[in-house]
């Protein structure tokens, strides 16, 4: 996760994707969170927990064995999609929903880059 | 620059069902001289007809079968009805098989063999449960009895979310991993040009007025031949779910399709082709 600014703002595409969310959203690896800090799709930093007051517009949170499945290069079905993961009860999305719905296709493109990390290793 | 026509031609339908009249758009592509096993296509809920791009293009079943594959009222190019302004879409399983019936009617398909996906899978086991003698044979594409909610439809219609951006969003997911990068996004940018309310009007089928659990042990693949295929990646319907229904049909055949997903005619058309061939083949033979 502490490598997720590089990848995505080395993809102009989907910085493009994103150039309407401005804001922070967390991404839970239960123990482990993050805090991502967008601005107009570019990640402005990605803070790491644990936090005393955290504030987002929405939450994705999973345990982080489900997250370490869903970044492999090539995820086993089920195991490959946000909303394979909901699905399956392995996965929720919190809080304000609006921009994380407006913004589908790039929070996906967001949290799938690190799979360019597994692909490289 | 350089130019080919394909072989596909559409065409439009007038065509009155329960008493609303629908222009409907459907294509098709056949053998050269005429004739062929008709093979009517559906597509899956908040697409339309092009889907099947890589079926009515192969020459090895247009030489045999005269595919024909439309667009459901709301959806591509079939408009919707008059007054449907006037009212919340919802598609049901009555007004489907229906449409279905009246769609081979008008064509006068002599018994047609019918292939839906997702939806259209649902729809194609109602068609086996009820209407088997009218057919050739039925394929299911992704085709599993029921799904229960898992998340909120509401998102896929709203003022504050765009409506092609969400749709393609939520099902980006369905695509399979090893789908060509162009078919994968011709396959979503039909999402992104459904109209508003319409893939969420079609879940309503899916998702709750479908619930075919009752209905799948009375299916009979003696009377008519039942192919089920489903794409290993699909979380929507799972290969578990399509099993399910496989193990409830005693003579029904079940492919489980290796890294395609929900859209697999068109999320990867030249490695479905290798599946469906080797079961038209056999339709064929029937």
């Amino acid at each position: 996760m502490q490598e997720l600014a590089r990848f995505v703002n080395a993809d102009a595409a989907l910085v493009r994707r994103g150039r309407h969310f401005t804001g922070r959203f967390l991404v839970e690896a239960r123990p482990r969170a993050w805090l991502v800090h967008v601005l107009r799709g570019r990640i402005e930093k990605v803070e790491e927990g644990p936090f005393v007051m955290p504030s987002w517009r929405f939450a994705i949170r999973a345990d982080e064995a489900s997250w370490r499945r869903f970044w492999q290069k090539r995820p086993a079905p089920g195991d490959h999609d946000l909303l394979a993961l909901v699905r399956r009860g392995l996965m929720t999305f919190e809080g304000d929903l609006q921009p994380l719905m407006a913004n589908l296709l790039y929070v996906k493109g967001v949290l799938e880059a690190p799979r360019a990390a597994a692909g490289a290793r | 620059m350089s130019a080919a026509l394909e072989p596909i031609v559409g065409r439009y339908l007038a065509l009155e069902v329960e008493g609303r009249r629908y222009r409907v758009y459907f294509e098709e592509a056949g053998p050269e001289k005429g004739g062929g096993i008709p093979l009517l296509c559906l597509h899956t809920a908040g697409s339309d007809g092009r889907q099947y791009r890589g079926v009515l293009n192969d020459a090895e079943i247009t030489k045999r079968f005269r595919v024909i594959a439309f667009d459901m009222p709301w959806h591509g190019k079939s408009s919707p009805p008059e007054g449907f302004e006037r009212d919340e879409y919802r598609l049901t399983r009555d007004f489907y098989t229906s449409f279905v019936v009246a769609m081979s009617q008008a064509l006068s398909l002599d018994r047609p063999v019918v292939m839906g996906c997702s939806i259209g899978g649902r729809v194609v086991l109602n068609l086996a449960a009820t209407h088997a003698d009218r057919f050739r044979a039925l394929i299911g594409l992704q085709a599993s009895a029921h799904v229960a909610p898992y998340y909120d439809t509401e998102w896929l219609h709203h003022a504050d979310v765009h409506g092609g951006e969400v749709c393609a969003g939520i099902v980006s997911g369905l695509v399979g991993p090893d789908a060509p990068s162009a078919h994968r996004w011709e396959t979503l940018w039909h999402y992104m040009q459904g109209g508003p309310g319409v893939f969420k009007g079609d879940l309503h089928f899916y998702k709750v007025d479908g619930d075919l659990r009752s209905r799948i042990a009375s299916i009979d693949a003696k009377k008519c031949p039942l192919y089920l295929l489903t794409g290993e990646y699909d979380y929507s319907c799972t290969p578990a779910e399509t099993q399910e229904v496989a193990s409830l049909v005693p003579d029904a055949k079940c492919v489980i399709m290796p890294g395609l997903g929900h859209f697999p005619m068109s999320e990867d058309p030249e490695r479905f082709l290798g599946h469906l061939r080797a079961v038209l083949a056999e339709v064929a033979g029937l």
